[in-house]
């Protein structure tokens, strides 16, 4: 089992799961995080800042304490 | 009358499109079950007037956020005859859920497609008419920005208008807004119908240009840097509109004013001319440096910066529970804290406003930078100048982060920090004018009667009783003064400065002119007769003071029609005071007992 926090810059996964509190959940799910869905990391900030992922269209930043809520399986390539 | 509510996520250009349609009549105003400001404005569409109001940006209506809750709030008290529904056309693949909560309801509603030139390039391509039988309703691609297709919208909203159904009933709403589900599936079903969307977008120049902004090393240098041109443009372009403002409502004080005074009796003289029309040019000088504040945030925001700077900064400011936003604007309180009170608006969860509000009147602005200089002048070497200066932008700097690390339990954030960074995008002039023209008309409406009544009052205290000198001990603030000599004295602040603190309350800017007149001296002869007054260790417990205490007084306005909240500036009020008191008493004693 791998989070959104653990993956590696550049590296492709697919959503497995989402484990959070309705509020956030819904906020992740309205910005894309859906089951299923595949994002990539781009960068991360500095100091164990925030990070930046793409999803389809959309880029988003967000703090690894919510990263580690999303399950994640990473692909290959 | 009939009412039209303009509804999308953030980042859409909603305002943008709210700015078009609405031009330079929009007002701000407050409805019924909701507590933040909506824009509105009126417009004569289809032989109706309407009022279009311009709700918050949300992802969804599930009220989870505070601004998710006003739209509920609003759409649950407020009867609508018509939504525009806008959606960025280029993630229309998650932004549709928004379309399909609203047909739930059953409100009327337009669908809008901004940004139809980014789809366009991104090789995203749109089925109108196809998706507008699937969610019968009309869909149309505009530019918000250069106004394209908007024309047909307009159109479309005003068959609807002139259809003249039933308006809204909130009651019904708030009950359907209770249950949405399976929204879902019926997305991803319309998607797959009338969109297509290439694998990867063609368009990389926001790439390219992230790739330098956001670089791991010079990402941060690079926003310092940004940041300091712009603040430095804000106030090297404001202090010459300010000096001539200035300027200007003097000539109008010694050619008009003082002429249609000079016979009436010296307390109506003084009450009209030192009292209000001094009130009136207090408010006055802040508005140059609004506008451009206003115009330059409006840039940076717009642009897509903004979110970047808070992904750079984040990681530091999370420790005192703010986020990268707020840093934007604690920076821009070293130059003005009014303007940066009311750039906290950007910041969407309310507690994380405020612990930023009550932060940023601690950042060493221009105006106190005056009264420092003129006491390190008076009272240090040439040598010993810029440690002292130094020191007192450290100490503003720990003040700052002692009351976020202070109060952030109060103000706990409840809202996740998770948000979008927009492709970088040019501003339109008309955007950034429209801006900075509703600011400053904000600003005036909210804070002008508050301010000119302060300056009033600080005219009454240090003007009566008129039998003895102005601003002498023998005045109302020098009684006052002297009531507080128990309070002040530990600290090294004697009667005159305490009437200057007095002074200092209404604007830092007349600090240095009011120990002038409560000296009868100028220049040169006030310093050395300063000089021969009070020491070092004084003069140094009088600059702390003077740091942490209330800014202004159109600081303390701004932070009340911001927070709409008289007990958050008390309590603002309240901390600065007794933060401004306990640092100076732990400086002047240890000092002393030191043997200084």
């Amino acid at each position: 089992m791998q989070f959104l926090s653990q993956l590696q810059i550049g590296q492709r996964a697919i959503i497995s799961a989402i484990e959070a509190e309705e509020s956030l959940f819904h906020r992740l799910s309205a910005l894309g995080f859906r089951v299923g869905k595949p994002l990539r990391i781009i960068r991360r900030a500095n100091f164990n800042g925030p990070l930046h992922v793409r999803l389809g269209t959309t880029d988003v930043i967000l703090r690894s304490a919510e990263a580690s809520r999303i399950q994640i399986s990473a692909l290959s390539i | 009358m009939k009412r039209i509510a303009l509804l999308g996520m953030p980042n859409t250009g909603k305002s943008t499109l709210f700015n078009r349609i609405s031009g330079a009549s929009a007002r701000v105003g407050n409805w019924p079950g909701i507590t933040v400001d909506l824009m509105s404005a009126k417009i004569l569409i289809g032989g109706h007037i309407a009022e279009l109001i311009d709700l918050p940006g949300i992802y969804d209506l599930h009220g989870f956020s505070d601004d998710e809750q006003v739209v509920r709030h609003f759409l649950a008290n407020n009867a609508v005859d018509l939504v525009i529904v806008l959606l960025n056309s280029s993630q229309i693949d998650r932004q549709l859920s928004l379309v399909l909560q609203i047909k739930k309801l059953n409100l009327p509603a337009v669908l809008a497609l901004n940004m139809a030139d980014e789809a366009k390039q991104s090789g995203i391509t749109i089925d109108t008419n196809s998706l507008a039988k699937d969610l019968q309703m009309p869909v149309m691609q505009i530019s918000a920005k250069y106004g394209d297709g908007l024309p047909k919208a307009i159109q479309a909203a005003t068959q609807i208008i002139n259809q003249n159904n039933p308006a809204s009933d909130p009651q019904l709403i708030s009950k359907l807004l209770e249950d949405d589900n399976q929204i879902e599936h019926e997305m991803e079903s319309l998607i797959q119908h009338h969109v297509q969307i290439p694998a990867t977008l063609t368009d990389n120049t926001t790439d390219k240009i992230d790739q330098i902004l956001l670089h791991k090393w010079f990402g941060l240098p690079i926003f310092f840097a940004a940041m300091f041109v712009l603040f430095q443009f804000i106030f090297t372009a404001g202090k010459p509109l300010q000096d001539g403002l200035a300027w200007l409502l003097a000539l109008v004080r010694s050619s008009l004013l003082e002429p249609l005074f000079t016979s009436s009796p010296a307390w109506l003289h003084g009450l009209m001319l030192d009292g209000i029309y001094n009130g009136v040019a207090t408010v006055a000088a802040f508005v140059p440096i609004i506008v451009l504040f206003f115009l330059v945030m409006s840039m940076v925001e717009d642009s897509g910066y903004l979110s970047r700077a808070a992904f750079l900064m984040d990681a530091l400011m999370a420790k005192m529970g703010l986020d990268g936003r707020g840093f934007v604007m604690m920076l821009m309180g070293f130059g003005c804290n009014v303007p940066a009170l009311m750039g906290t608006r950007i910041m969407r969860s309310r507690p994380m406003r405020l612990l930023t509000m009550l932060v940023i009147p601690l950042s060493l602005c221009s105006a106190r930078l005056q009264v420092f200089i003129f006491m390190i002048t008076a009272l240090f070497t040439a040598k010993q100048a810029p440690i002292i200066l130094f020191s007192l932008y450290v100490m503003s700097f720990f003040t700052m982060f002692l009351t976020a690390v202070l109060f952030q339990g109060r103000y706990k954030n409840s809202e996740p920090f998770i948000l979008e960074l927009p492709p970088y995008r040019f501003p339109t002039a008309r955007q950034i004018i429209l801006r900075g023209w509703q600011e400053v008309k904000h600003f005036l409406i909210r804070a002008s009667k508050f301010i000119v009544i302060g300056v009033v009052l600080v005219w009454a205290l240090t003007n009566f009783p008129s039998n003895v000198p102005p601003a002498s001990i023998g005045t109302f603030a020098g009684q006052i003064g002297a009531l507080f000599a128990p309070l002040l004295d530990p600290l090294g602040i004697n009667n005159q400065l305490a009437i200057a603190l007095i002074f200092g309350f209404v604007a830092k800017e007349i600090v240095v002119g009011a120990l002038a007149v409560i000296y009868g001296l100028q220049g040169d002869a006030l310093m050395a007769q300063m000089a021969t007054q009070i020491d070092w260790v004084q003069a140094m417990s009088f600059m702390l003071f003077t740091l942490i205490y209330t800014p202004c007084l159109s600081t303390i306005a701004t932070l009340k029609s911001e927070s709409k909240s008289s007990a958050f500036m008390w309590l603002s009020i309240a901390w600065s005071l007794a933060l401004a008191w306990v640092v100076s008493f732990i400086f002047y004693q240890s000092a002393r007992w030191l043997g200084y």
